[in-house]
Protein backbone atom coordinates (compact mmCIF):
# COMPACT_ATOMS: atom_id res chain seq x y z
CA UNK A 1 0.00 0.00 0.00
CA UNK A 2 1.15 3.46 -1.09
CA UNK A 3 1.84 5.39 1.94
CA UNK A 4 -0.66 8.15 0.82
CA UNK A 5 -3.31 5.91 0.80
CA UNK A 6 -2.88 4.98 4.82
CA UNK A 7 -4.89 6.71 6.94
CA UNK A 8 -3.60 4.59 10.36
CA UNK A 9 -0.76 2.30 10.45
CA UNK A 10 -0.72 0.37 14.24
CA UNK A 11 2.30 -1.54 15.25
CA UNK A 12 3.13 -3.96 17.87
CA UNK A 13 0.84 -2.22 20.18
CA UNK A 14 0.63 -3.56 23.60
CA UNK A 15 -2.05 -2.87 26.21
CA UNK A 16 -1.89 -3.85 29.88
CA UNK A 17 -4.41 -2.80 33.11
CA UNK A 18 -2.86 -3.93 35.89
CA UNK A 19 -1.48 -7.36 34.78
CA UNK A 20 -4.35 -8.35 32.45
CA UNK A 21 -2.82 -8.25 29.18
CA UNK A 22 -5.63 -7.10 26.92
CA UNK A 23 -4.04 -6.37 23.70
CA UNK A 24 -0.72 -8.37 23.03
CA UNK A 25 0.86 -6.87 19.65
CA UNK A 26 -1.63 -5.93 17.35
CA UNK A 27 -0.40 -5.17 13.97
CA UNK A 28 -3.25 -3.29 11.21
CA UNK A 29 -3.08 -0.71 8.72
CA UNK A 30 -6.66 1.16 7.88
CA UNK A 31 -6.48 1.95 4.09
CA UNK A 32 -8.41 5.91 3.82
CA UNK A 33 -11.96 5.64 3.36
CA UNK A 34 -11.62 1.88 4.17
CA UNK A 35 -14.20 0.63 6.69
CA UNK A 36 -12.87 -2.64 8.57
CA UNK A 37 -14.78 -4.04 10.83
CA UNK A 38 -13.75 -5.53 14.36
CA UNK A 39 -15.43 -9.16 15.59
CA UNK A 40 -14.75 -11.45 18.47
CA UNK A 41 -15.73 -11.88 21.95
CA UNK A 42 -16.09 -9.44 24.94
CA UNK A 43 -13.02 -9.33 26.01
CA UNK A 44 -11.28 -9.65 23.33
CA UNK A 45 -9.69 -5.96 23.23
CA UNK A 46 -11.43 -4.12 20.78
CA UNK A 47 -12.83 -1.57 22.34
CA UNK A 48 -9.48 -1.41 23.75
CA UNK A 49 -8.16 -1.04 20.75
CA UNK A 50 -10.40 1.94 19.11
CA UNK A 51 -9.88 3.66 22.68
CA UNK A 52 -5.97 3.65 22.05
CA UNK A 53 -6.33 5.16 19.11
CA UNK A 54 -8.21 7.80 20.41
CA UNK A 55 -5.64 7.89 22.89
CA UNK A 56 -8.40 7.90 25.65
CA UNK A 57 -6.21 5.16 26.75
CA UNK A 58 -2.16 5.68 26.70
CA UNK A 59 -0.39 2.30 24.72
CA UNK A 60 2.41 0.56 26.85
CA UNK A 61 4.69 -0.60 23.54
CA UNK A 62 4.09 -0.37 19.89
CA UNK A 63 3.06 2.67 17.93
CA UNK A 64 0.18 4.21 15.89
CA UNK A 65 0.74 6.36 12.61
CA UNK A 66 -2.25 8.56 11.19
CA UNK A 67 -1.56 10.07 8.25
CA UNK A 68 2.09 9.78 8.66
CA UNK A 69 2.44 11.24 12.21
CA UNK A 70 3.29 9.01 15.01
CA UNK A 71 0.29 9.94 17.39
CA UNK A 72 1.84 7.68 20.00
CA UNK A 73 5.15 9.70 20.56
CA UNK A 74 6.27 11.57 23.44
CA UNK A 75 4.88 14.92 23.59
CA UNK A 76 2.10 14.93 20.74
CA UNK A 77 -0.60 17.23 21.69
CA UNK A 78 -3.27 14.39 22.03
CA UNK A 79 -6.02 17.41 22.20
CA UNK A 80 -5.19 18.29 18.54
CA UNK A 81 -4.67 14.41 17.80
CA UNK A 82 -8.34 13.71 18.88
CA UNK A 83 -9.77 16.75 17.26
CA UNK A 84 -9.76 14.80 13.68
CA UNK A 85 -10.48 11.34 15.30
CA UNK A 86 -14.08 10.78 16.03
CA UNK A 87 -15.26 8.16 18.56
CA UNK A 88 -18.72 7.32 19.55
CA UNK A 89 -19.14 4.88 22.38
CA UNK A 90 -22.17 1.99 23.50
CA UNK A 91 -23.34 4.25 26.18
CA UNK A 92 -23.64 7.21 23.98
CA UNK A 93 -22.42 9.33 26.86
CA UNK A 94 -24.25 12.56 25.67
CA UNK A 95 -23.90 15.30 28.18
CA UNK A 96 -27.13 15.41 30.01
CA UNK A 97 -27.25 19.25 31.18
CA UNK A 98 -26.67 20.65 27.35
CA UNK A 99 -29.07 20.89 24.68
CA UNK A 100 -28.74 18.19 21.09
CA UNK A 101 -27.25 21.31 19.84
CA UNK A 102 -25.44 22.23 22.59
CA UNK A 103 -23.84 18.67 22.62
CA UNK A 104 -22.93 19.14 19.17
CA UNK A 105 -21.43 23.05 19.16
CA UNK A 106 -19.54 22.32 21.87
CA UNK A 107 -16.45 20.82 20.72
CA UNK A 108 -16.26 22.90 17.64
CA UNK A 109 -16.53 26.22 19.38
CA UNK A 110 -14.34 25.65 22.23
CA UNK A 111 -12.08 23.02 20.52
CA UNK A 112 -11.94 24.31 17.09
CA UNK A 113 -12.37 28.08 18.14
CA UNK A 114 -15.35 28.09 16.01
CA UNK A 115 -17.26 31.08 15.59
CA UNK A 116 -20.93 30.35 17.46
CA UNK A 117 -22.60 30.66 14.50
CA UNK A 118 -20.85 28.87 12.21
CA UNK A 119 -20.35 25.83 14.29
CA UNK A 120 -24.39 26.29 14.94
CA UNK A 121 -25.07 26.13 11.06
CA UNK A 122 -23.19 23.24 10.68
CA UNK A 123 -24.45 20.94 13.44
CA UNK A 124 -28.06 22.16 11.94
CA UNK A 125 -26.62 21.09 8.53
CA UNK A 126 -25.46 17.60 9.96
CA UNK A 127 -29.33 17.17 12.36
CA UNK A 128 -30.73 18.05 9.21
CA UNK A 129 -29.24 15.60 7.23
CA UNK A 130 -29.92 12.91 9.68
CA UNK A 131 -33.38 13.69 10.58
CA UNK A 132 -32.75 15.14 13.83
CA UNK A 133 -33.63 19.09 13.21
CA UNK A 134 -36.97 19.04 15.19
CA UNK A 135 -34.82 17.81 17.85
CA UNK A 136 -32.40 20.24 18.55
CA UNK A 137 -33.83 22.04 21.38
CA UNK A 138 -34.08 18.75 23.44
CA UNK A 139 -32.93 17.54 26.16
CA UNK A 140 -30.62 13.94 25.52
CA UNK A 141 -33.03 12.17 28.09
CA UNK A 142 -36.09 13.47 26.13
CA UNK A 143 -34.93 11.61 23.00
CA UNK A 144 -34.78 7.68 22.39
CA UNK A 145 -31.83 5.36 22.56
CA UNK A 146 -31.51 5.58 18.59
CA UNK A 147 -31.89 9.22 18.32
CA UNK A 148 -29.37 9.77 21.54
CA UNK A 149 -27.18 7.39 19.60
CA UNK A 150 -27.48 9.14 16.34
CA UNK A 151 -27.22 12.72 17.87
CA UNK A 152 -23.69 11.40 19.49
CA UNK A 153 -22.27 10.61 16.21
CA UNK A 154 -23.30 13.53 15.07
CA UNK A 155 -21.54 15.17 17.81
CA UNK A 156 -18.47 13.11 16.70
CA UNK A 157 -18.67 14.63 12.94
CA UNK A 158 -19.12 18.01 13.82
CA UNK A 159 -15.67 17.98 14.24
CA UNK A 160 -15.20 16.64 11.27
CA UNK A 161 -12.96 14.40 11.89
CA UNK A 162 -10.89 12.51 8.99
CA UNK A 163 -11.36 8.81 11.07
CA UNK A 164 -14.60 7.74 13.07
CA UNK A 165 -14.08 5.10 15.79
CA UNK A 166 -17.35 3.31 16.55
CA UNK A 167 -17.51 0.79 19.29
CA UNK A 168 -20.28 -1.08 20.11
CA UNK A 169 -22.59 1.92 19.17
CA UNK A 170 -25.74 -0.24 18.68
CA UNK A 171 -25.29 -2.87 21.53
CA UNK A 172 -27.05 -1.05 24.29
CA UNK A 173 -30.23 -0.17 22.25
CA UNK A 174 -33.06 -1.89 21.64
CA UNK A 175 -33.05 -4.49 18.26
CA UNK A 176 -35.85 -1.88 16.92
CA UNK A 177 -33.81 1.25 17.56
CA UNK A 178 -30.79 -0.71 16.06
CA UNK A 179 -31.66 0.08 12.40
CA UNK A 180 -31.80 3.83 12.50
CA UNK A 181 -28.68 3.45 13.37
CA UNK A 182 -26.90 1.51 11.32
CA UNK A 183 -28.26 3.91 8.42
CA UNK A 184 -26.54 6.41 9.69
CA UNK A 185 -23.03 4.20 9.38
CA UNK A 186 -24.08 2.79 6.30
CA UNK A 187 -24.44 6.56 4.57
CA UNK A 188 -20.93 7.69 6.01
CA UNK A 189 -19.10 4.47 4.80
CA UNK A 190 -20.95 5.45 1.46
CA UNK A 191 -19.51 9.45 1.72
CA UNK A 192 -16.31 7.68 2.05
CA UNK A 193 -15.30 8.06 5.73
CA UNK A 194 -12.23 6.04 7.13
CA UNK A 195 -14.02 3.84 9.96
CA UNK A 196 -12.97 0.92 12.65
CA UNK A 197 -16.24 -0.10 14.00
CA UNK A 198 -16.28 -2.54 16.66
CA UNK A 199 -20.06 -4.34 16.46
CA UNK A 200 -21.63 -7.50 17.41
CA UNK A 201 -24.06 -7.35 14.41
CA UNK A 202 -22.46 -9.97 12.00
CA UNK A 203 -25.00 -9.44 8.43
CA UNK A 204 -24.26 -5.79 8.96
CA UNK A 205 -20.40 -6.27 8.99
CA UNK A 206 -20.39 -8.67 6.47
CA UNK A 207 -22.90 -5.91 4.56
CA UNK A 208 -20.58 -2.62 4.96
CA UNK A 209 -16.94 -3.82 5.64
CA UNK A 210 -14.65 -4.06 3.33
CA UNK A 211 -12.46 -6.36 5.57
CA UNK A 212 -13.07 -8.06 8.59
CA UNK A 213 -10.70 -8.56 11.54
CA UNK A 214 -11.33 -11.36 14.26
CA UNK A 215 -9.36 -9.79 17.76
CA UNK A 216 -9.26 -13.38 20.37
CA UNK A 217 -7.38 -12.58 22.92
CA UNK A 218 -5.76 -9.25 22.41
CA UNK A 219 -4.36 -10.25 18.90
CA UNK A 220 -5.72 -10.02 15.33
CA UNK A 221 -6.19 -14.03 15.31
CA UNK A 222 -7.68 -13.76 11.47
CA UNK A 223 -8.60 -11.10 9.04
CA UNK A 224 -9.51 -10.92 5.24
CA UNK A 225 -12.58 -10.15 2.90
CA UNK A 226 -16.32 -10.44 4.84
CA UNK A 227 -16.99 -13.38 2.21
CA UNK A 228 -14.22 -15.58 2.93
CA UNK A 229 -13.73 -14.87 7.38
CA UNK A 230 -17.60 -15.54 7.60
CA UNK A 231 -17.85 -18.10 5.27
CA UNK A 232 -14.81 -20.25 4.91
CA UNK A 233 -12.62 -18.82 8.27
CA UNK A 234 -9.29 -20.53 8.61
CA UNK A 235 -8.82 -20.55 12.02
CA UNK A 236 -10.52 -22.74 14.26
CA UNK A 237 -12.00 -20.45 16.92
CA UNK A 238 -12.76 -17.79 14.68
CA UNK A 239 -15.06 -21.25 13.66
CA UNK A 240 -16.12 -21.57 17.34
CA UNK A 241 -16.78 -18.03 17.83
CA UNK A 242 -18.87 -17.75 14.32
CA UNK A 243 -20.97 -21.21 15.19
CA UNK A 244 -21.60 -19.60 18.69
CA UNK A 245 -22.89 -16.74 16.97
CA UNK A 246 -25.18 -18.69 14.45
CA UNK A 247 -26.43 -20.78 17.47
CA UNK A 248 -27.48 -17.58 19.27
CA UNK A 249 -29.50 -16.83 16.15
CA UNK A 250 -27.38 -13.21 15.91
CA UNK A 251 -26.43 -14.34 12.32
CA UNK B 1 -32.51 2.42 29.46
CA UNK B 2 -29.69 4.21 30.11
CA UNK B 3 -30.53 8.10 30.77
CA UNK B 4 -29.01 11.23 29.28
CA UNK B 5 -25.40 10.74 29.60
CA UNK B 6 -24.96 7.05 29.48
CA UNK B 7 -23.38 5.16 31.84
CA UNK B 8 -24.79 5.15 35.50
CA UNK B 9 -25.94 8.53 36.73
CA UNK B 10 -25.09 8.14 40.12
CA UNK B 11 -26.98 11.14 41.69
CA UNK B 12 -25.32 13.18 45.02
CA UNK B 13 -27.26 10.71 47.55
CA UNK B 14 -28.12 11.72 51.27
CA UNK B 15 -27.47 9.42 53.70
CA UNK B 16 -29.96 9.41 56.65
CA UNK B 17 -27.52 9.62 59.46
CA UNK B 18 -25.28 12.47 57.77
CA UNK B 19 -25.12 14.88 60.46
CA UNK B 20 -24.95 17.89 57.65
CA UNK B 21 -28.04 16.80 55.97
CA UNK B 22 -31.55 18.58 57.17
CA UNK B 23 -32.64 16.29 59.83
CA UNK B 24 -36.23 15.49 59.50
CA UNK B 25 -38.58 14.62 56.14
CA UNK B 26 -39.70 17.00 54.13
CA UNK B 27 -42.74 18.87 54.77
CA UNK B 28 -44.74 17.49 52.23
CA UNK B 29 -43.92 14.25 52.79
CA UNK B 30 -45.09 14.42 56.45
CA UNK B 31 -48.20 15.67 55.01
CA UNK B 32 -48.53 13.36 52.40
CA UNK B 33 -48.14 10.57 54.47
CA UNK B 34 -51.46 11.45 56.41
CA UNK B 35 -53.30 11.95 53.31
CA UNK B 36 -52.46 8.70 52.82
CA UNK B 37 -54.25 7.60 55.87
CA UNK B 38 -56.95 9.58 55.44
CA UNK B 39 -59.17 11.47 57.91
CA UNK B 40 -59.15 9.65 60.46
CA UNK B 41 -55.20 9.90 60.76
CA UNK B 42 -55.44 13.54 60.09
CA UNK B 43 -57.63 13.64 63.23
CA UNK B 44 -55.24 11.23 65.19
CA UNK B 45 -52.54 13.82 64.38
CA UNK B 46 -54.44 16.35 65.72
CA UNK B 47 -55.29 15.72 68.29
CA UNK B 48 -52.13 13.69 69.71
CA UNK B 49 -50.40 16.63 68.82
CA UNK B 50 -52.78 18.94 70.93
CA UNK B 51 -52.29 16.63 73.91
CA UNK B 52 -48.23 16.78 73.85
CA UNK B 53 -48.11 20.31 73.26
CA UNK B 54 -50.83 20.73 76.14
CA UNK B 55 -48.81 18.59 78.56
CA UNK B 56 -45.53 20.56 77.99
CA UNK B 57 -47.06 23.85 78.36
CA UNK B 58 -48.80 22.48 81.66
CA UNK B 59 -45.74 21.22 83.14
CA UNK B 60 -43.33 24.13 82.39
CA UNK B 61 -45.76 26.60 83.50
CA UNK B 62 -46.83 24.85 86.69
CA UNK B 63 -42.71 24.14 87.56
CA UNK B 64 -42.00 26.63 90.69
CA UNK B 65 -39.86 29.05 89.58
CA UNK B 66 -42.24 29.63 86.35
CA UNK B 67 -42.57 33.11 86.91
CA UNK B 68 -39.09 34.10 87.50
CA UNK B 69 -38.46 32.97 84.11
CA UNK B 70 -41.20 34.34 82.58
CA UNK B 71 -39.89 37.87 83.31
CA UNK B 72 -37.00 37.15 82.64
CA UNK B 73 -36.90 35.53 79.41
CA UNK B 74 -40.39 36.04 77.94
CA UNK B 75 -41.12 39.83 78.86
CA UNK B 76 -43.26 40.91 76.16
CA UNK B 77 -42.75 45.03 76.77
CA UNK B 78 -38.86 44.24 76.48
CA UNK B 79 -39.45 42.43 73.53
CA UNK B 80 -41.16 44.73 71.75
CA UNK B 81 -38.63 47.80 72.43
CA UNK B 82 -35.56 45.65 72.18
CA UNK B 83 -36.76 43.77 68.94
CA UNK B 84 -36.88 46.62 66.06
CA UNK B 85 -33.32 48.11 67.11
CA UNK B 86 -32.43 44.33 66.97
CA UNK B 87 -33.62 43.93 63.46
CA UNK B 88 -31.54 46.97 62.50
CA UNK B 89 -28.42 45.31 63.52
CA UNK B 90 -29.18 42.22 61.70
CA UNK B 91 -28.80 43.64 58.61
CA UNK B 92 -24.98 43.52 59.46
CA UNK B 93 -25.64 40.11 59.94
CA UNK B 94 -26.86 39.37 56.42
CA UNK B 95 -24.23 41.47 54.97
CA UNK B 96 -21.60 39.51 56.36
CA UNK B 97 -23.37 35.99 55.40
CA UNK B 98 -23.69 37.34 51.77
CA UNK B 99 -20.33 38.87 51.20
CA UNK B 100 -18.61 35.39 52.82
CA UNK B 101 -21.41 32.87 50.68
CA UNK B 102 -19.80 34.53 47.39
CA UNK B 103 -16.23 33.94 48.58
CA UNK B 104 -16.82 30.39 49.99
CA UNK B 105 -18.43 29.23 46.59
CA UNK B 106 -15.58 30.47 44.85
CA UNK B 107 -12.70 29.27 46.99
CA UNK B 108 -14.00 26.19 47.72
CA UNK B 109 -14.96 25.14 44.53
CA UNK B 110 -11.36 26.01 43.53
CA UNK B 111 -10.31 23.74 46.72
CA UNK B 112 -12.54 20.77 45.32
CA UNK B 113 -10.34 21.28 41.19
CA UNK B 114 -7.38 20.98 43.32
CA UNK B 115 -8.38 17.51 45.03
CA UNK B 116 -9.33 16.07 41.83
CA UNK B 117 -6.37 16.74 39.75
CA UNK B 118 -4.87 13.82 38.62
CA UNK B 119 -1.51 11.94 38.45
CA UNK B 120 1.81 12.23 40.00
CA UNK B 121 2.37 15.76 38.55
CA UNK B 122 0.16 17.00 41.05
CA UNK B 123 0.34 15.45 44.11
CA UNK B 124 1.66 18.57 45.82
CA UNK B 125 -1.52 20.37 45.13
CA UNK B 126 -3.79 17.59 46.09
CA UNK B 127 -1.74 17.51 49.62
CA UNK B 128 -1.98 21.01 50.02
CA UNK B 129 -6.07 21.16 49.84
CA UNK B 130 -6.07 18.38 51.77
CA UNK B 131 -3.97 19.64 54.33
CA UNK B 132 -6.47 22.78 54.34
CA UNK B 133 -9.86 21.07 54.54
CA UNK B 134 -8.63 18.70 57.60
CA UNK B 135 -7.28 21.78 59.19
CA UNK B 136 -9.93 24.31 58.82
CA UNK B 137 -12.87 21.65 59.62
CA UNK B 138 -10.86 20.22 62.52
CA UNK B 139 -10.67 23.56 64.59
CA UNK B 140 -13.84 25.23 66.08
CA UNK B 141 -15.21 27.99 64.08
CA UNK B 142 -14.90 30.13 66.84
CA UNK B 143 -11.29 29.53 67.36
CA UNK B 144 -11.00 30.69 63.50
CA UNK B 145 -12.59 33.89 64.28
CA UNK B 146 -10.81 34.59 67.59
CA UNK B 147 -7.02 34.21 65.81
CA UNK B 148 -7.84 36.35 62.83
CA UNK B 149 -9.83 39.16 64.28
CA UNK B 150 -7.65 39.70 66.81
CA UNK B 151 -4.00 38.08 65.74
CA UNK B 152 -3.72 39.50 61.79
CA UNK B 153 -4.41 42.97 63.00
CA UNK B 154 -1.70 42.82 65.80
CA UNK B 155 0.61 42.11 63.73
CA UNK B 156 0.38 45.89 62.75
CA UNK B 157 1.39 45.42 58.99
CA UNK B 158 1.37 48.32 56.54
CA UNK B 159 -1.87 48.24 54.26
CA UNK B 160 -3.79 45.49 55.90
CA UNK B 161 -7.42 46.21 57.03
CA UNK B 162 -7.57 45.96 61.15
CA UNK B 163 -11.38 45.83 61.16
CA UNK B 164 -12.16 42.85 63.51
CA UNK B 165 -15.19 42.29 61.51
CA UNK B 166 -13.48 42.09 58.14
CA UNK B 167 -11.32 39.11 59.84
CA UNK B 168 -14.17 37.47 61.29
CA UNK B 169 -15.49 37.06 57.88
CA UNK B 170 -12.56 36.20 56.49
CA UNK B 171 -12.11 33.53 58.96
CA UNK B 172 -15.85 32.33 58.38
CA UNK B 173 -14.85 32.06 54.86
CA UNK B 174 -11.58 30.23 55.45
CA UNK B 175 -13.69 27.61 57.69
CA UNK B 176 -16.73 27.04 55.69
CA UNK B 177 -14.63 26.69 52.32
CA UNK B 178 -13.01 23.57 53.96
CA UNK B 179 -16.95 21.81 54.07
CA UNK B 180 -18.08 23.11 51.08
CA UNK B 181 -15.27 21.82 49.12
CA UNK B 182 -16.06 18.75 49.99
CA UNK B 183 -19.48 19.13 48.91
CA UNK B 184 -18.62 19.89 45.81
CA UNK B 185 -15.94 17.24 45.94
CA UNK B 186 -18.84 14.65 45.68
CA UNK B 187 -20.35 16.42 43.40
CA UNK B 188 -17.30 16.13 40.74
CA UNK B 189 -16.76 13.16 41.81
CA UNK B 190 -20.53 11.67 41.13
CA UNK B 191 -20.26 12.59 37.54
CA UNK B 192 -19.51 9.71 36.07
CA UNK B 193 -15.92 9.35 34.18
CA UNK B 194 -17.74 8.41 31.15
CA UNK B 195 -18.58 11.66 30.61
CA UNK B 196 -15.11 13.12 30.96
CA UNK B 197 -13.97 10.69 28.54
CA UNK B 198 -15.98 11.74 25.38
CA UNK B 199 -15.70 15.30 26.41
CA UNK B 200 -11.63 14.42 26.25
CA UNK B 201 -12.48 12.22 23.26
CA UNK B 202 -14.07 15.08 20.90
CA UNK B 203 -10.51 16.91 21.83
CA UNK B 204 -11.57 19.60 24.45
CA UNK B 205 -8.55 20.21 27.38
CA UNK B 206 -8.37 18.34 30.42
CA UNK B 207 -9.73 22.18 31.71
CA UNK B 208 -12.50 22.81 29.33
CA UNK B 209 -13.94 19.41 30.12
CA UNK B 210 -13.76 20.17 34.13
CA UNK B 211 -15.22 23.20 32.84
CA UNK B 212 -18.31 22.58 30.67
CA UNK B 213 -18.97 18.85 31.22
CA UNK B 214 -17.94 17.81 34.85
CA UNK B 215 -18.82 20.89 37.18
CA UNK B 216 -21.80 21.78 35.63
CA UNK B 217 -23.44 18.56 36.19
CA UNK B 218 -21.60 18.58 39.71
CA UNK B 219 -22.48 21.92 40.80
CA UNK B 220 -26.49 20.96 40.20
CA UNK B 221 -26.34 17.63 42.00
CA UNK B 222 -25.20 19.32 45.15
CA UNK B 223 -27.06 22.77 45.38
CA UNK B 224 -29.24 21.05 48.12
CA UNK B 225 -26.39 20.33 50.57
CA UNK B 226 -24.71 24.04 49.36
CA UNK B 227 -27.93 25.40 50.80
CA UNK B 228 -27.80 23.50 53.71
CA UNK B 229 -24.38 24.89 54.61
CA UNK B 230 -25.51 28.66 53.87
CA UNK B 231 -28.11 28.04 56.59
CA UNK B 232 -25.18 27.15 58.95
CA UNK B 233 -23.14 29.97 57.70
CA UNK B 234 -26.00 31.91 58.26
CA UNK B 235 -25.99 31.17 61.84
CA UNK B 236 -22.74 31.16 62.36
CA UNK B 237 -22.25 35.27 61.62
CA UNK B 238 -23.14 35.70 65.55
CA UNK B 239 -19.86 34.47 66.27
CA UNK B 240 -18.37 37.64 64.89
CA UNK B 241 -20.12 39.16 67.64
CA UNK B 242 -17.52 37.76 70.25
CA UNK B 243 -14.37 40.21 68.41
CA UNK B 244 -16.14 43.34 66.90
CA UNK B 245 -16.64 46.84 68.83
CA UNK B 246 -20.06 47.78 66.76
CA UNK B 247 -22.61 45.60 67.66
CA UNK B 248 -24.61 43.45 64.69
CA UNK B 249 -27.63 40.93 66.34
CA UNK B 250 -25.90 38.82 68.89
CA UNK B 251 -24.02 41.41 70.13
CA UNK B 252 -26.88 44.21 70.67
CA UNK B 253 -28.92 41.24 71.94
CA UNK B 254 -26.04 40.68 74.62
CA UNK B 255 -25.81 44.91 75.22
CA UNK B 256 -29.44 44.70 75.96
CA UNK B 257 -29.19 41.91 77.98
CA UNK B 258 -26.43 43.51 80.56
CA UNK B 259 -28.98 46.98 80.41
CA UNK B 260 -31.85 45.68 81.25
CA UNK B 261 -30.60 42.59 83.30
CA UNK B 262 -33.57 40.61 81.02
CA UNK B 263 -32.80 37.80 78.37
CA UNK B 264 -35.68 38.79 76.48
CA UNK B 265 -33.37 40.31 73.75
CA UNK B 266 -31.87 37.34 73.20
CA UNK B 267 -34.75 35.63 72.37
CA UNK B 268 -35.55 38.47 69.95
CA UNK B 269 -32.02 37.78 68.28
CA UNK B 270 -33.32 33.94 67.61
CA UNK B 271 -36.13 34.88 66.93
CA UNK B 272 -34.72 37.04 64.21
CA UNK B 273 -32.63 34.20 62.99
CA UNK B 274 -35.19 31.66 62.62
CA UNK B 275 -37.19 34.26 60.39
CA UNK B 276 -34.46 33.81 57.76
CA UNK B 277 -33.14 30.47 58.99
CA UNK B 278 -36.42 28.26 58.46
CA UNK B 279 -37.63 29.72 54.99
CA UNK B 280 -33.96 28.63 53.68
CA UNK B 281 -34.71 24.80 55.30
CA UNK B 282 -37.88 24.71 53.81
CA UNK B 283 -36.47 25.79 50.95
CA UNK B 284 -33.75 22.85 51.33
CA UNK B 285 -36.20 20.19 51.92
CA UNK B 286 -38.35 21.13 48.73
CA UNK B 287 -35.09 20.82 46.34
CA UNK B 288 -34.23 17.43 47.97
CA UNK B 289 -37.71 16.04 47.24
CA UNK B 290 -37.46 17.68 43.96
CA UNK B 291 -34.63 16.05 43.17
CA UNK B 292 -35.48 12.55 44.59
CA UNK B 293 -38.55 12.64 42.41
CA UNK B 294 -36.52 13.35 39.16
CA UNK B 295 -34.05 10.50 40.28
CA UNK B 296 -37.05 8.09 40.51
CA UNK B 297 -38.66 9.33 37.58
CA UNK B 298 -35.36 8.43 35.78
CA UNK B 299 -34.96 5.22 37.23
CA UNK B 300 -38.27 3.90 35.80
CA UNK B 301 -38.03 5.54 32.39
Amino acid sequence: MNDDDVAVRIEGLHKSFERLEVLRGIDLTVAEHEVICLIGASGSGKSTLLRCVNLIEPVDAGRIVVHGEEITARGVDVNRIRRSIGIVFQAFNLFPHMTVLRNITLAPIEALGLPKREAEERALELLERFGLADKKDDFPDRLSGGQQQRVAIVRALAMQPDIMLLDEVTSALDPELVAEVLNVIRELAQAGMTMLIATHEMGFARDIAKRICFLDAGVILEEGPPEQIFSAPHEARTQRFLQSIIEAGRM
Amino acid sequence: MASGGGGAPELYQYQPGDPRLPGGRSTSRIVGSLRAEGAKGVAIAVVSTVVVFTVIVLVVVNSPNWPAVKEAFFNGEIFRDTFPEIARKFIKNIRYFLIAEVFILAWALVLAVMRSLPGPVFFPIRIMSIVYTDLFRGIPTILVVYLLAFGVPSLDLPGVPKDPAFWGVVALILSYSAYVAEVYRAGIESVHPSQAAAARSLGLSRWKSLRFVVIPQAVRRVIPPLLNDFVGLQKDTALIAFVVAIPEAFKMGQIEQNTLFNFTPLLAVAVMFLIVTIPLTRLVDWLVARQRRRQMAGGAL
